[in-house]
């Protein structure tokens, strides 16, 4: 997969992703950080189109974008004193040691991994994993509809459970 | 199929929104009358000037939503792949698929019963 039109979206998305990235850092407020960081999440799902991964980039926009940001979002509003902007911790000091052995790590795995490139023309992986998904793996993808559901009756119970609790210390 | 071929239908609907967005936007900014006075930005324009920020902590009654959003949004992960071979399945396929959605809608009738969906 090259020509002029992928290298130019290439770099596009990078300086895209790379300076929403430097956002989410930069941002003293946890609201633009988050705004920061859905920009972030596109930039990822344009590299995934540009790998004509299509399920990941549909999978990266619908959980990302719209789930993990909508979830960041209500547990900052949700947060009490979350209008504080970032201050001072207490925690640099381990924030930098993990961030270095991740960042080593990450390094590492750049640096071992093999990056052959083949030149065998990439199908659409959604319609192989459709197919798949309704022929084998039928038993897993309904069963995947039971953990869905049991997920949310779940958190209705923790979270009524609680409401009902400061509805009898209220009245 | 090149990659033109099978991604120009998302571009060209990438820059359709775009420009839907934008036109918006631009034309609210331009036809709009805009008030910049200091006190447009406070909570209650005719009364006391309210003191410390104007952040107040949202219940989390609010978070339910959140969580059943959740959920139907991963659903439609599952739907995705099984929409775009949908032509190609055998029949029973889309039973399937009705099964898989009938078994969420049973989640979603029990947060109905529970009154989760009401305003209270």
């Amino acid at each position: 997969m090259s020509g002029f039109g992928i290298t130019v979206a290439f770099w596009i998305l990078a300086a895209l992703t790379l300076a929403s990235a430097g956002g989410v850092m930069a941002s003293r407020n946890l609201i633009h950080a988050v705004l920061f960081l859905i920009v972030a999440f596109l930039g990822v799902s344009g590299f995934f189109i540009l790998l004509s991964a299509d399920f990941l980039a549909m999978a990266q926009i619908i959980i990302y974008v719209g789930a993990i940001s909508v979830l960041i979002l209500f547990a900052i509003v949700l947060t009490p004193r979350a209008e504080r902007d970032n201050s001072e911790t207490s925690m640099v000091l381990p924030a930098l040691l993990l961030g270095t052995t991740l960042a080593a790590v990450l390094l590492f795995v750049l640096y071992d991994a093999n990056w052959n490139v083949t030149n065998v023309e990439p199908g659409l992986s959604a319609e192989v994993l459709g197919s798949a998904l309704l022929s084998v793996w039928v038993l897993p993808f309904e069963l995947a509809s039971v953990l869905l559901t049991a997920a949310l009756v779940g958190a209705l119970m923790i979270v009524r459970r609680q409401e009902d609790e400061e509805g009898d210390s209220a009245s | 199929m090149s990659f033109y071929d099978t991604w120009s239908a998302v571009f060209i609907a990438l820059i359709a929104g775009v420009i839907l967005v934008g036109t918006a936007l631009i034309g609210a900014r331009l036809l709009g009358p805009f008030a910049r006075e200091q006190g447009k930005s406070i909570s209650y324009e005719c009364g006391m000037l309210p003191t410390g920020k104007n952040w107040t902590q949202v219940h989390v009654r609010y978070y339910l939503f959140a969580i059943m959003f959740l959920i139907f949004d991963v659903e439609t992960i599952f739907i995705f792949p099984w929409a775009v071979r949908f032509l190609d399945l055998p029949s029973h396929a889309f039973w399937y698929m009705v099964f898989f959605v009938l078994i969420l809608s049973g989640a979603l009738f029990y947060a109905w019963r529970k009154k989760v969906l009401e305003w209270r």
